[in-house]
């Protein structure tokens, strides 16, 4: 893989990590949180995958292979934690669920 | 084993006070009264069989291994100054129990069992002869007066007991740290690891070990005696804590500082001492000056009465680090006689608070027409306080500045000026409380039988003390002279050579032993870096 | 007799320890016998043990209670030792005192606190004859402090009254800060000596010192407490304020008795004030300026017992000037003397109070010579004696042989003798303004108790030895007898008079004699012969401003008021809550602040959260990335 390729790809990866940062910050709506931390999950995921390639290492796709189980198992919880909050406040706005600020 | 028992037979008490309760709420003020009492009787018995022995300033002493491998031996021994302590201590116990009688109305039976076991913390305080030990009891004297103050204290009893807490107990860590590092460099100096106080005693310490150990003393003693600028849990304190509370405070818990000082941080740090010592005395004079002017424009009867203390308390600071024998001796009568009045002037308040529900001094006056015996009384406490000769706090005054006198001038100086500023506020207190015509009053009682049975023992306790102070110095005489041993006079002593002052240094260094100091320091490191 | 020792101060003592245990339930006869009887008994046991010591003529008696304590060769002890100084001030206090006692049980019998009243009594009394009898210094500070103490109470007796309770906090405190001075120097003197006995100290002094060494500075602490508790400048203030007291307590106390403490004290320990000459001039000067001052202020006083306050100042005034010329036994005399005659003022003038029903302002007094004639016989007696007329009266003899020494002394020297002078023409101005004022003139108020025997008997004895008291000491070119200073002898020293100025002293006497008869005569132009004259003074502005200003005793309450009282409750009051406090405080605050802080992020809002996550991180991220 040449320097070119890999400096767009890790670009990419960047520019897909911050748009999953921007909208966990600025999103509301706890399953687009949650969609937007999938997205981030995916942009580190690519970086490894560059990474891997550019010196020839099986680790990078070791790691999004990780990446992937971990995310599914996140995902899983994650997907129950907003239907109970969903059942409990009758709302997906995750500002609601501050009950139990300090 | 009768030491063991003077303070077995305050926590049974204690413990048997709380569980009576069930059976009846007026039991627990009997088995305390009994518990107490029982004490007296036993300390007194000893003083009279007391004899002292001229190779040998202890009496009695105890001691069995408590946790061998760490050198923690369960060891009491008493000698003529803790054998005051504990008269005092259990005399002004009694008097508390007494003076609850009325006071106390809820919780009467958790109330004496915390009232038992600070009296227990205290006499173990007195009596113990190993750090660890003295720690312990140093905690188990905090915790029961941090509820007696938190639980039956006046309006604003969260804040002080949380206040009292906080300061003694930060003090205190201060201390652990210290008895800690001693205990390591003893350790490695010697190899047999050890907290019992005889053998630490000789332990040669590396100087800059030496200021830093007596400081982690101090912090604990100054902080409970107190000095200022380390005084202001002790108004709060005592002007929340019930009658009993403060009483034990400011006679009992106070000394212990004192105590201390005279016990451990004398003789463990003979060189250490007397560089601080100037600053020391400065330190004393600076409370005996600034806890009088504060008390001069206090409006509440107690917090007033606790500021005198600090004042007074000046003079025992001032006193212990003169280093020669009136002095001392001064601070042990001024330990007792204060106790005794600034513990009486306590109750005056308390009987005044049982009357009219105020401690402010602005809405009393005019008391001695309707309490003349009240007022007579008051009276010689109030006197007492000012240091008025015939009664115990000016033997005790004057010993302490004939002590300080010698150690340096201006200081003494300074301290007697006091006396002028403590005349200005115990007067104060006579003409708000007694003279002043105050707020009419329908009923105003004089003192009860009861009342009166607490106070005539302290107005003659004072006047025995100021009077025929002998037996009490004789019985000190011994134990200061072995605090003192490690010292010279600071300065060449008056023309009368059979002055005991005079002794030969027994803590010589030799360069040996600054090896072995230097190396000893190096294990204080242990503290920093866990290897 | 020399066993029986104790009994003296241990009989009021007593006396005040029943009264205060069972004063109240006792009935007022009861009380009265217990309470001039001690006094009265004490006295008798004085008098014969006086006349087994003056037919005997030991050195001294002395007598050991118990030991007080012993520290570390500090032991003193309650013990007493009484030679002819001694003797002289316990007789003066318990003979002076038993008469005054039962002058009070008339004077205070309609008060409530009848038993209060004796009790304190009693308890000065003890405590002034430890002061006087005490063997060891430290003794003597606890009859001093004692006599304080009873100062307190009695001139707060009528304590209802803020201003009397003002009055006597005024004069503890004042007194203290001389006793202060006083402990310093006993601190000193035992580091010196290695012991507070005195006479230890008087035999050691001047071996071990030389004179005009650093034995100067402890010389001058004890004058600090001399001059505290005698109301010399400049702590003189308390004094005319102590007269809140009721008059039986201002003749005992603060006339015939306590403040002559300082004398006491000053002529007890004359060898170490031998040492230090510039203390004894000082003592001279202190007392020149002092009777001056003192007597200035008198003269314009309208209140009749502040007019005889500021003349015991002055009186005792002479008695630091003799000691300071160092006419030892001169000035005890002049003490003895002033004992009988300004107590019997006091007394005459109590009798005027309570016959006028507690009016105490001269100008609404007058007349009264007809209406009560035996005290105004005895109060001319007094007055006379006061104002030392010639020949007649002991005041003459006492304060010549002052005025003599302080010319033809050893350190005396001519201004000192003018202040003399100067001072005893305007006693004599005032005494005599005071006795034509109250028993002259029209008669302004109503006579409401007209004085009982209880009040004239004492009010004669004392008449008689103000006249008579004189005889014991004349001057050499009268018929020569020196009794008192005989007996004075082995205690204090004598003085040699200026040889030159001996041969003339009938002309000095004959100008203390003129002087006085002046005072007497300007006294009588004034108020008597031509009152229009003083009504012309009055007019000028700088006369009523002077006046104003002797009036208010030279300013010094206001002085010390501004100083030291009003800055030192100013700052207690500013610092009433404890700025130390305020640091524990802050640091409270400081860790809530953190606290209400750190629970603010806290929040519950996941954006902030991850936007904390993120800073965080972005914040580690550079840090590992520039270091």
């Amino acid at each position: 893989m040449t320097s070119a390729h890999m400096e767009a790809a890790l670009m990419l990866a960047g520019v897909l990590f911050m748009l999953g940062l921007i909208s966990v910050l600025i999103r509301r709506n706890i399953i687009f949180m949650l969609i937007s931390v999938e997205i981030m999950l995916n942009a580190a995921g690519l970086a490894f995958i560059v990474a891997g390639t550019k010196w020839v290492q099986p680790d990078g796709q070791v790691m999004f292979i990780f990446i992937l189980t971990m995310a599914a198992a996140e995902v899983s919880v994650g997907l129950a934690l907003i239907l109970q909050i969903y059942h409990q406040l009758k709302t997906l706005d995750s500002d609601a669920a501050n009950l139990m600020k300090g | 084993m009768i030491l063991v028992w003077l303070i077995v037979i305050l926590m049974a008490g204690g413990l048997l006070a709380w569980l009576s309760k069930k059976v009846n709420p007026e039991i627990p003020r009997w088995v305390a009264l009994g518990a107490v009492l029982l004490d007296l009787i036993l300390i007194v018995y000893l003083w009279i069989n007391s004899k002292t022995t001229a190779d040998s300033a202890w009496l009695l002493s105890y001691d069995v291994p408590w946790i061998p491998q760490w050198g923690v031996s369960f060891s009491l021994a008493l000698d003529g100054l803790s054998l005051l302590m504990l008269v005092l201590t259990f005399f002004l116990g009694l008097l508390a129990v007494l003076i609850s009688w009325k006071e106390i109305k809820n919780k009467v039976g958790f109330f004496h069992f915390n009232l038992l076991w600070v009296l227990a913390g205290i006499t173990g305080v007195f009596l113990t002869m190993d750090l660890f030990l003295f720690y312990f009891f140093w905690e188990v004297m905090l915790i029961p007066m941090y509820f007696l103050i938190g639980v039956w204290g006046h309006e604003n009893r969260t804040y002080a007991a949380y206040k009292f807490f906080l300061f003694t107990q930060a003090s205190g860590l201060l201390m652990l740290l210290a008895i800690l590092g001693l205990y390591f460099i003893h350790g490695s100096g010697t190899g047999n690891y050890t907290f019992n106080y005889f053998e630490l005693l000789n332990t040669p310490l590396a100087p800059d070990a030496a200021r830093l150990l007596m400081f982690g003393f101090l912090a604990a003693f100054l902080v409970k005696l107190p000095v200022v600028p380390f005084h202001s849990w002790l108004p709060d304190a005592h002007s929340q804590a019930p009658t009993a509370g403060s009483l034990i405070l400011a006679g009992l818990l106070l000394k212990t500082g004192a105590y201390g000082l005279l016990r451990f941080v004398l003789p463990l740090f003979p060189t250490a001492t007397v560089e601080f010592a100037p600053w020391a005395m400065l330190l004393g004079v600076i409370g005996i000056i600034y806890g009088a002017i504060v008390a001069y424009s206090q409006t509440d009867l107690k917090r007033l009465v606790a500021y005198t203390s600090v004042s007074h308390m000046g003079f025992v600071i001032l006193g212990v680090f003169a280093f020669n024998e009136w002095a001392l001796q001064g601070v042990v009568m001024q330990m007792i006689a204060h106790g005794l009045s600034t513990g009486a002037l306590f109750i005056l308040a308390g009987f005044l608070y049982e009357r009219i529900h105020t401690r402010d001094i602005t809405q009393m006056g005019g008391f001695w027409a309707k309490a003349p015996k009240m007022g007579v009384i008051a009276l010689v406490f109030v006197m007492a306080s000012l240091g008025l000769p015939g009664l115990g706090n000016f033997i005790a005054e004057f010993l302490t500045l004939v002590g300080s006198w010698q150690a340096d001038n201006w200081l003494t100086v300074f301290a007697t000026i006091g006396l002028v500023l403590a005349t200005a506020y115990s007067l104060r207190i006579m003409q708000k409380v007694f003279y002043e015509p105050g707020p009419q009053r329908e009923s105003f009682r004089d003192l009860s039988f009861r009342e009166m049975l607490i106070a005539v023992p302290l107005v003659l306790g004072l006047l025995f003390l100021g009077l025929y102070p002998q037996p009490v110095l004789d019985m000190a005489q011994p134990a200061i002279k072995e605090q003192l041993q490690a010292y010279t006079s600071p300065e060449p002593t008056i023309a009368e050579p059979k002055t005991a002052v005079v002794q030969q240094p027994k803590a010589t260094i030799n360069a040996n032993q600054i090896a072995l100091n230097q190396r000893a320091f190096s294990n204080l490191q242990i503290f920093k870096s866990p290897n | 007799m020399e066993n029986l020792l104790w009994l003296i101060p241990a009989l009021p003592f007593l006396g005040a320890l029943l009264l205060i245990l069972f004063g109240t339930r006792l009935s007022r006869t009861l009380v009265a016998i217990l309470g001039v009887g001690s006094v009265a008994v004490s006295a008798l046991i004085t008098i014969l043990l006086g006349l087994e010591f003056l037919s005997n003529r030991p050195e001294f008696y002395h007598q050991e209670v118990w030991q007080w304590f012993s520290v570390a060769g500090f032991t003193p002890s309650i013990a007493f030792h009484i030679d002819a100084l001694s003797m002289v001030f316990i007789f003066v206090i318990t003979f002076v005192g038993a008469l005054i006692h039962l002058y009070a049980t008339s004077y205070m019998a309609d008060d409530q606190d009848f038993s209060r009243f004796f009790a304190s009594m009693n308890l000065f009394v003890g405590s002034m004859l430890m002061l006087v009898m005490a063997d060891n210094l430290l003794l003597l500070y606890l009859g001093w402090e004692g006599v304080g103490l009873c100062s307190y109470l009695l001139i707060g007796f009528w304590y209802k009254e803020p201003a009397n309770g003002y009055a006597a906090r005024k004069a503890f405190i004042i007194t203290r800060v001389g006793d202060t001075a006083m402990a310093i120097g006993l601190f000193m003197l035992f580091q010196a000596f290695g012991t507070l006995h005195i006479q230890t100290i008087l035999t050691e002094a001047p071996e071990a010192w030389s004179v005009g060494s650093q034995m100067a500075v402890i010389v001058a602490l004890l004058l600090g407490g001399a001059v505290g508790k005698s109301g010399q400048l400049p702590l003189q203030t308390w004094l005319p304020d102590a007269m809140a007291g009721p008059t039986p307590v201002s003749a005992l106390i603060h006339a015939a008795t306590m403040v002559t403490a300082g004398v006491y004290l000053i002529a007890r320990m004359y060898v170490i004030f031998e040492l230090a000459p510039l203390v004894q001039t000082i003592v001279a000067i202190v007392g020149a300026i002092t009777l001056l001052l003192a007597g200035f202020s008198a003269l314009t006083q309208y209140d009749l017992k502040r007019v005889l306050a500021y003349s015991t100042i002055s009186q005792i005034g002479y008695m630091f000037l003799a000691l300071g010329v160092g006419a030892w036994s001169a000035g005890i005399f002049h003490f003895m003397i002033h004992g009988f005659f300004k107590a019997l003022l006091f007394l005459c003038a109590g009798a005027i109070i309570m016959a006028l029903h507690h009016e105490q302002d001269m100008r609404k007094m007058g007349g009264l010579r007809h209406k009560m004639p035996v005290v105004y016989w005895t109060f001319l007696i007094g007055a006379a004696s006061l104002a030392a007329l010639p020949i007649i009266t002991a005041g003459f003899y006492s304060k010549d042989q002052i005025l003599w020494y302080a010319l033809a002394g050893e350190y005396g020297n001519t201004w000192l003798y003018l202040a003399g002078l100067v001072g005893a023409f305007i006693t004599s101005i005032y005494t005599f303004r005071m006795v034509f004022m109250t028993f002259f003139g029209e008669s302004k108020t109503h006579l409401e108790h007209p004085p009982g025997k209880v009040i004239t008997i004492p009010l004669i004895i004392l008449a008689i030895l103000s006249l008579v008291g004189g005889f014991i000491e004349l001057p050499h070119n009268f018929p020569h007898v020196t009794l008192f200073s005989d007996v004075m002898a082995p205690v204090l020293p004598g003085i040699y008079a200026n040889e030159g100025l001996a041969a003339n002293e009938w002309m000095f006497q004959l100008v203390a004699a003129i002087v006085s008869l002046g005072g007497v005569f300007v006294a009588y132009l004034f108020y008597i012969k031509s009152p229009q004259l003083l009504t012309s003074i009055e007019r000028s502005g700088f006369a009523m401003a002077l006046h104003r200003f002797w009036h208010s005793g030279w300013g010094f309450d206001a002085l010390y008021d501004v100083l030291i009282a009003r800055p030192y409750v100013f700052i207690s009051k500013l610092n009433k809550r404890d700025f130390i406090d305020s640091f524990y405080t802050g640091l409270a605050r400081l860790a809530e602040g953190f606290h209400v802080m750190f629970s603010e992020t806290q929040n519950g809002i996941l954006r902030n959260y991850v936007a904390g996550i993120v800073v965080g991180a972005i914040m580690i991220l550079t840090i590992s990335l520039f270091l």
